[in-house]
């Protein structure tokens, strides 16, 4: 198969119209901006449409109404604009929708600023929007994956009824990498019995909160997800056989922490790594051997954000039984120097564990 | 001559009583059941008294979030360009918290058709100011009365529209037999704009609130027709169904 060199913005655009999506509604904003110019060229190519949208919750807006027309369909942002996006989020999973969002992070709270950063990750992760919803996550290292992710996310969204996030970061998103790209794919829009189309001679339909038409709601939604939790972990581990000090990380940290493994084991230091791919659902079962293990001493989560966001999940995963250190930054993608140097200086007892009492 | 009930009007309304919402909902049924649309037609309903709509109208709907029902309105019919799609919105939703929304599908001149009801005050949250609460009227939140110092002028949406190329703005209201007639008039307008690929189309309904005006429904209509039709002048103020204007 043809490979063909883009950058992770570009295997987002045309992943997704291979996915057979035909409508895109979006807001410029950087790191993301690409996506945008490339499908206001590309959609009217494949006979999809292109909306420049005034703000991200016009946008999203206009994607819940094409969800539910039963097109596919997605949007993208980043950090400020991705906070605009969780109203409709909700909404589209409220009305058990698909669809797909895409947050190219980018660093920081409120304007911050446009360079790369994982600080989205409780956002993307726990709910941006209001109520009990989620929605699945998943978190590409290269722009191979990226394209298969995106591919993926529009099945998975139809599956399970509900939005899937893909949560990149300014750095894989602008590399430019070879990529075999998804077969083109044509999505039927009517193939769903829950779309809207005009009643024609039968019954009306309605999009709104499901709760309305679903008996025992609560106990729906809650096994819905747990359905979601049991199925859809995904993750890559590399080198946990033996390792006895195991590194946690997603997107461009986790690239940095395949060489950081190698090098450290070059010097005796037994490194392992856990590469969640699936944020929402947390690939707890990556960690089911490890807990079983005596050998394990520590945890690493490699993670760009002050305030080791991911580092919750990885207790819980790990049930804490044993210590949980996390890289301190945000600003900066790692070298492996500095977590090695940190890993040597945790091991000699010299650093703070994450959820020390 | 016998009239009967259109078919999308299928359980009786649950507006307050003297709400002008209940007689929208029937001359829009009415409107799509005599173009023969209603079989292909999708609303996108606002948050607020309009949410009411869909629990007793017979027609595809989606309820979409508070002030973008004209986005979501747009998504559905850039889609599915072949179905008649409207969106129904009060005024506190299609002119305060979505006022960017349904000015941006105005301007990209979307085809759809916005009914635009309009009783100068947010309803359903107990009659609180809205962008058309006239100056002086006393609201739950301007409780000495509107005033143009500290909130500006009541917003007329139509005005501002005025001046954009789109295919049908109207004003209309439902004081009356002849007044409701005129308003259903508008709307078969609005609808077959659409359906010719004109663009977009307004039509604004000024419509009573007896329940937080703290009037009786008939003194609410007075009121319409004697204080807000002032600020709110009815008729059709843009037309390009002759492809002039």
């Amino acid at each position: 198969m043809e490979k063909r060199l883009l950058t992770g913005n570009e295997a987002i655009a045309e992943a997704a119209v291979r996915a057979g999506c035909r409508f895109f509604a979006g807001y410029p904003i950087t790191p993301q901006s690409e996506i945008l110019e490339y499908l206001s060229r590309r959609m009217p190519e494949v006979g999809g449409k292109f909306v420049q949208s005034e703000s991200e919750l016009s946008g999203i807006s206009m994607v819940y109404g094409a969800a539910a027309a039963g097109f596919r369909t997605f949007t993208s942002s980043s950090g400020p604009g991705y906070s605009l996006l969780q109203e409709g989020i909700s909404y589209i999973a409220s009305a058990e929708l698909p669809c797909v969002i895409v947050d190219v992070q980018r660093y920081g709270s409120g304007l911050g600023d446009i360079y790369v950063g994982q600080s989205d990750y409780w956002q993307a992760v726990r709910n941006g929007g209001h109520g009990d919803y989620r929605t699945i996550v998943y978190a590409p290292s290269s722009v191979q994956e990226t394209a298969d992710l995106i591919a993926m996310s529009f099945d998975k969204a139809e599956q399970y009824r509900n939005p899937v996030t893909v949560l990149s970061d300014a750095s894989i998103c602008h590399m430019m990498e070879p990529v075999e790209l998804p077969e083109m794919h044509e999505h039927d829009p009517n193939q769903y019995d829950w779309a809207l189309k005009g009643k024609g001679n039968g019954h009306y339909k309605r999009i709104t909160s499901a709760l309305y038409d679903i008996p025992d709601f609560d106990h729906y939604i809650a096994e819905k997800y747990r359905n979601i939790e049991d199925n859809e972990q995904k993750w890559e581990s590399f080198r946990t056989e033996d390792a006895d000090v195991v590194l946690v990380a997603y997107g461009i940290s986790a690239r940095i922490c395949e060489e950081t493994v190698l090098i450290g084991r070059e010097n005796g230091l037994r490194l392992g790594l856990i590469r969640p791919i699936s944020l929402y659902p947390f690939p707890r079962q990556a960690f089911r051997e490890l807990n079983s293990r005596s050998d394990v001493r520590a945890y690493f989560s490699v993670e760009m954000t002050a305030l080791h966001q991911m580092a919750e999940d990885v207790a819980l995963a790990s049930k804490m039984r044993c210590p949980i250190y996390a890289m301190d930054g945000g600003m900066t993608v790692y070298e492996p120097e500095d977590i090695l140097k940190r890993i040597k200086s945790a091991l000699s007892g010299k650093e703070r564990t994450v959820f020390q009492a | 001559m016998i009239r009967t009930k259109p078919k999308a009007c299928y359980l009786d309304n649950k507006y307050c009583p003297g709400c002008g919402h209940g007689i929208i909902n029937r001359i829009l049924a009415e409107v799509l059941e005599e173009m023969k649309v209603d079989g292909e037609t999708i609303g996108a309903i606002a948050v607020g008294c309009s949410s009411l709509m869909p629990d007793t109208f017979d027609i595809d709907c989606i309820q979409a979030q508070h002030g973008r029902a004209a986005a979501v309105a747009a998504g559905i019919k850039r889609c599915r360009p072949d179905k008649t799609v409207f969106a129904y919105q009060g005024d506190g939703d299609a002119l305060a918290i979505g006022f960017s929304e349904t000015m941006y599908a105005a301007i990209r001149n979307e085809n759809i058709t916005v009914i635009f009801v309009n009783n100068g005050n947010f309803g359903m949250t107990g009659g609180q100011m809205a962008p058309t609460t006239l100056e002086g009227q006393k609201t739950t939140t301007s409780p000495k009365g509107r005033s143009r110092a500290e909130t500006g002028d009541p917003l007329n949406a139509i005005q501002l529209m005025k001046t954009l190329d789109v295919a049908y703005l109207a004003r209309g209201t439902v004081t009356s037999s002849a007044n409701i007639l005129k308003t259903k008039s508008y709307l078969r307008k609005a609808f077959e704009m659409q359906k010719n690929g004109m663009g977009y189309s307004f039509v604004e309904i000024l419509s009573p609130c007896p329940t937080n005006w703290g009037l009786s429904p008939l003194k609410a209509l007075e009121r319409i027709d004697e204080v807000v039709t002032d600020v709110y002048p009815l008729g059709e103020f843009v037309d390009k169904s002759g492809g002039k204007n």
